[in-house]
């Protein structure tokens, strides 16, 4: 490491490359682990919203569904911010709305 | 485990790791060899028939008669096959076949080559080849627990996942790791995966922990293993492998992470600015 590599560091503009390494590691491992291809996880979080909009209006922009990966488990994790209920479903809505997080564990990995 | 080798005598090891030139040979040939000074009956199969190399890294290249081969055939004694070591009498090496028995080779002829060498042992370990396929299959059949060696670099953490993964679906148990290769310096200048990082990662418990030592080269060099008595007596590398073998038989031998030891002012400074939030 030299001292200008140093001192961009130590500002925060360079991101060291060991944490790079171990995200980018943890992400190609919650794919590898699941075994899920692209496609398919793509139509399957398609479908997870449409079946959460029929309830709740989300935000799309701000809202992720993906894989996880800790402890050789690898989850599917939906963090959906929710703008509003859906008028017919508000009954069901007991508290304000807030943003949600929800995770189910997948198999672990074969 | 369903199938697999049981003996009352040998633990039968798997030294495996995924991805190709990591340091499976050189860890079956030291960690042998470690094992043998320690007064454990040990043989090191070479279960890479296609890239055999384990003859080598143990310079016992020149005294091969014959081989797994010519045993499962019928056409030689188990004794004849096994190369004995001269410094290290109680390591013998069962060499691999020529590579065409890939051709033909089952999982239930590994089991039988380990099972005859496991009723004259302490210790067997096989050096599996690298990959995934047919070969990491056969070598997986014949073992009971297994080594997985990786270094701290992400397609070698990644296949290593992939191994670890089959380990656990065939049931083998336990499977602990070796993280080879590691840099100190990198580390501590948050430039290489940490110790934690790769643990938390694979999730598997830390056997043993090599630093990049040139002696390695050296000793391969010269076809004797750095834990031969009076070999690398200063090589950082020869003590980590010696320490894998005393863990291995149950000694509690403390792992120390050197990058968590000789930390600099650059390293500390960084890891000062961090916990203040400024990455």
């Amino acid at each position: 490491m030299t001292l200008i590599d140093f001192l961009q560091r130590l500002l925060g503009r360079d991101k060291p490359s060991g944490a790079m390494a171990r995200e980018r590691l943890q992400l190609v491992l919650a794919h590898d682990r699941s075994d899920l291809n692209p496609e398919l996880l793509d139509q399957m979080r398609r479908e997870i919203l449409e079946v959460v909009q029929k309830y709740v209006e989300i935000d799309l922009e701000s809202g992720d569904v993906s894989l996880e990966t800790g402890d050789r488990v690898t989850a599917l994790v939906a963090n959906l911010p929710i703008r509003r209920a859906r008028p017919q479903a508000s009954e069901l809505m007991q508290e304000p709305p807030l943003p949600v997080a929800e995770s189910a564990p997948a198999s672990p990995s074969s | 485990m369903p199938g697999a080798v049981t003996t009352a005598s040998a633990r039968i090891i798997l030294i495996c790791s995924g991805k190709g030139g990591v340091g499976k040979t050189t860890l079956t040939a030291n960690l042998g060899i470690a094992l043998a000074r320690l007064g454990e009956r040990t043989v090191v199969l070479d279960a890479d028939f296609g890239l055999r190399n384990l003859d080598l890294l143990l310079g016992l290249e020149n005294r091969i008669v014959y081989t797994a081969q010519e045993v499962l055939a019928g056409s030689c004694r188990l004794e004849q096959a096994l190369v004995k070591h001269k410094q290290e009498p109680n390591l013998s090496l069962m060499p691999a076949g020529n590579p065409r028995m890939l051709e033909w080779l089952t999982p239930d002829d590994m089991k039988t080559i380990a099972k005859l060498v496991a009723e004259r042992a302490d210790y067997v370990l096989i050096d599996c080849p690298a990959g995934i396929e047919q070969g990491f299959k056969n070598a997986a059949a014949a073992c009971q627990e297994a080594i997985v060696i990786t270094t701290p670099e992400v397609s070698a953490v990644r296949d290593a996942d992939r191994v670890i993964g089959l380990l656990h679906t065939q049931g083998i148990q336990p499977v602990q790791l070796v993280l080879n290769r590691v840099r100190p310096k990198m580390v501590a200048n948050q430039e290489m995966l940490s110790v934690d990082d790769v643990t938390d990662i694979l999730a598997l418990p830390l056997l043993g922990l090599v630093v990049e030592d040139e002696q390695v080269i050296v000793s391969t060099n010269r076809g004797e293993p750095l834990t031969l008595n009076g070999n690398g007596d200063r090589s950082p590398a020869a003590q980590a492998y010696r320490n894998v073998a005393r863990r291995l038989r149950g000694e509690g031998v403390p792992l120390i992470d050197p990058s968590k030891q000789r930390r600099g002012l650059r390293a500390r400074l960084l890891d000062k600015f961090r916990k203040t939030g400024n990455f």
